[in-house]
């Protein structure tokens, strides 16, 4: 994605929007604060929008345009006239550049403001990667990770191998590679319970693979499907738990 | 010679959770369907990866075909006219009933009762063979994969591969206990050896293909300028179809037009390598109006295309080539088989494929826009780019939802329309925490019958920073 880097070179610190997502501001604030903590590591001022909700995955995917529009239209009200939106979501963050577009109708002011704010909208490991262009954020892990790319991040936004490159460079922390990494988790969302018997099916392998690099710790940068994966590692008492990609990269010696 | 066969049909089948949950307990049928995607999964990636130009391939297949639907008037006329001047005869068929209509009539007036079939997604669509049954007439698949479905009385699983659900050890027991009922007997000796059974069809389907003076087919493409149709294959046994009998009847989409001959040479690259992962095919076969002796009839059909064709969103799936790349490379596929989706469009392609030309009004057929996580591998790897998530999100904006469900994401909508009131229920669900069971009731024990929940946090992030100022103080 083509990023006007000038913005971010100005003398002052760099002024950020955080979009938490419905799902880490109720069930994994944690997320959120180590999202703010790295972000402030790295010099960036952290604002956070207080009018902010959901930006309207569920409704949309589960068959609910009107109310997945509405949400849309919410969010690119609130988060409108910002220089940079960051998203510690993958799934999230490729609704917003994905799906906005086909929800606002042409020549509408919800047009006007998806084109003017998609474009700012970054998920976390991007913004990190390619607005700051670091890869090293200073962060001492002493663990052994594996890293899963999640379906929105691997082939909606192509993350591509931001992530690693970011895990790579944290202090202490041994990566491992997942086995069939690129294969769907089999969360899907509403299809977890729509279809409980192949999300189950599914995920029993994710869950296989993962133990089978003997790591402590599952990374991914998207807690909906580290919550399915995570979910199932628990009930199958395999003592592997799961982390956002954020909390392993705001970690440091000080601080843990 | 005709054996009595049960009623075998998709119709009445429930809704395709029910259907995938019979099928994730079936240990025989996760361990071939697995072995064999992941086969042709990996034949084709590699036969992919090779060719440097892939992505713009695929960009040319995908702009031809849209170019061809966008004038699909034009080039229709144009092929009718190409065929007729060849000495062929052009059928059109609205719907599947006159197209077994039609087909039907020409069979009788060859005063034939029986017919060859080469593999044809069309007829299968139609219910064709079902269709010249009730009119007395036997069709007899020639395709090794249609004949062991056909042997089986069963339904087929896969586009390419209609019998991809069973193993070679079933097969060997289909083949005893069936062949002898539908012609030559598989000898008593056979075992399950690939080269054995292969063998025992052949000998089997060589007396058919010789008796037989009725053909009837599909087609992969049919060229405008030239009014010839083209069939890919591995067997060579289309071949024996498409040449041997006197009277060829071929029963083709209206989508399957191409322009011009330059256009197909597109599609030969496309097709081989994403259906099978082979860089060609063994065996092509094209051919143009009626050769002297014979007689051929092209019927057209349309069932619920030019529908299709009017939505802005569901039409890229009439760009399908039906290659199946996107049901091998499936996690919902691979694990619910194809029987799950009631259809003889199996995996993502008939999630979007299956619901526009059925429409949605039974259960099944509303359920299949949801088959799938929208994980985007099928687009991946999609020939000609059809964007299966974005037509699957579509379909679910338009299928009917259940009560409970529609109260529940209005509730969830409300909610989250405004901020003041997901702060409200962040509180209230941070109070009632501990309070939350290990195992839910209701829709919600989908989740916990085989997933730990997540603990609820006893403070939301928003309410972190508020306490906080944003954690500075």
């Amino acid at each position: 994605m083509a990023v006007d880097r000038d913005l971010y070179r100005k003398e002052r610190a760099l002024r950020v929007a955080l979009f938490v997502t419905c799902v880490n501001d109720t069930m994994f604030p944690g997320t959120g604060r180590a999202t703010v903590t790295l972000l402030r590591r790295l010099g960036c001022d952290v604002v956070f929008p207080m009018g902010q909700t959901c930006c309207g995955q569920m409704h949309l995917n589960t068959g609910y345009p009107e109310e997945g529009g509405r949400l849309a239209r919410h969010f690119t009200d609130v988060f409108a006239g910002h220089d940079a939106v960051v998203v510690p979501s993958g799934s999230c963050a490729a609704m917003i550049r994905e799906q906005y577009a086909r929800l606002a109708p042409a020549a509408t002011a919800f047009a006007e403001r998806v084109a003017e704010t998609v474009p700012k909208v970054h998920e976390l490991s991007e913004f990190l990667v390619d607005v700051l262009g670091v890869t090293d954020v200073g962060a001492y892990f002493p663990h052994r990770v594996t890293y899963h790319p999640t379906c929105h991040s691997l082939r909606g936004l192509r993350l591509g191998d931001r992530p690693v490159r970011l895990l790579e460079q944290v202090r202490g922390l041994e990566l491992v590679p997942l086995p069939a990494a690129d294969e769907c988790c089999g969360f899907g969302g509403t299809f977890a319970v729509k279809n409980p018997a192949v999300s189950a099916a599914m995920c029993a392998d994710k869950a296989r693979n993962v133990t089978a690099t003997g790591a402590e710790v599952l990374c991914a940068a998207d807690n909906s499907c580290l919550m399915h994966i995570g979910g199932t590692l628990g009930r199958q008492r395999t003592g592997v738990r799961t982390m956002h990609l954020a909390e392993i990269l705001a970690s440091t010696e000080a601080a843990r | 010679m005709r054996p009595a066969t049960g009623p075998v049909t998709f119709l009445g089948m429930p809704a395709f959770p029910a259907n995938a949950a019979a099928a994730v307990g079936n240990s025989q049928l996760r361990f071939n369907l697995r072995k064999a995607t992941h086969t042709i999964r990996e034949k084709r990636a590699s036969v992919v990866d090779e060719l440097p130009d892939w992505a713009r391939l695929r960009q040319a297949g995908k702009q031809i075909k849209d170019h061809t639907l966008r004038n699909l008037e034009r080039y229709l006329l144009q092929l009718e006219e190409a065929v007729t001047a060849a000495g062929g005869h052009v059928h059109w068929a609205a719907d599947a009933r006159e197209a077994n209509r039609i087909v039907t009539r020409l069979v009788k007036e060859t005063g034939e009762s029986d017919v060859v079939k080469v593999k044809s997604m069309a007829t299968q669509e139609i219910g064709l063979n079902e269709a010249l049954a009730e009119a007395g007439i036997t069709a007899y698949e020639t395709d090794l994969a249609e004949l062991i479905v056909q042997l089986g009385d069963d339904l087929p699983s896969h586009i390419l591969v209609p019998a991809i659900h069973r193993s070679r050890a079933e097969i060997r027991e289909i083949f005893l206990e069936r062949m002898a009922a539908w012609g030559r007997p598989a000898p008593e000796e056979l075992t399950d050896d690939p080269r054995a059974l292969a063998e025992a069809a052949r000998r089997h389907l060589r007396e058919r293909f010789l008796s037989t003076k009725v053909a009837i087919s599909g087609a992969n493409f049919m060229i405008a300028e030239t009014g010839t149709l083209v069939v890919l294959e591995s067997e060579g046994n289309g071949r024996m179809c498409l040449t041997l009998p006197e009277t060829l009847i071929s029963v083709v989409g209206i989508e399957k037009l191409l322009p011009t001959w330059r256009d197909l040479e597109v599609f030969m690259q496309l097709l081989p390598r994403s259906s099978t992962g082979e860089r060609m095919n063994p065996y092509t076969s094209t051919w143009t109006g009626a050769t002297e002796g014979q007689e051929f009839h092209l019927v057209l059909l349309d069932n619920g295309r030019t529908r299709v064709l009017a939505d802005e969103v569901g039409r890229q799936a009439l760009r399908c080539i039906r290659c199946s790349a996107c049901l091998n490379v499936c996690p919902v596929y691979e694990r619910a088989g194809g029987h799950a989706y009631g259809s003889v469009y199996p995996g993502p392609i008939g999630a979007i494929l299956t619901p526009q030309l059925r429409g949605m009004s039974s259960p099944l057929d509303a359920s299949l826009p949801y088959a799938s996580t929208l994980c985007g591998a099928c687009f991946d790897v999609c020939p000609v780019a059809i964007d299966i998530p974005e037509v699957l999100v579509s379909l679910r904006g338009r299928a009917p939802h259940p009560r409970a469900e529609r109260f529940g994401m209005r509730a969830a909508g409300w909610v989250l329309d405004r901020p003041e009131r997901m702060a409200r229920a962040e509180r209230m669900a941070g109070r009632l925490r501990r309070f939350v069971p290990r195992r839910m009731p209701g829709p919600l024990s989908a989740w916990t019958d085989t997933r730990d929940l997540p603990e609820i946090p006893a403070e939301s992030f928003r309410d972190w920073w508020l306490r906080t100022d944003g954690g500075n103080r």
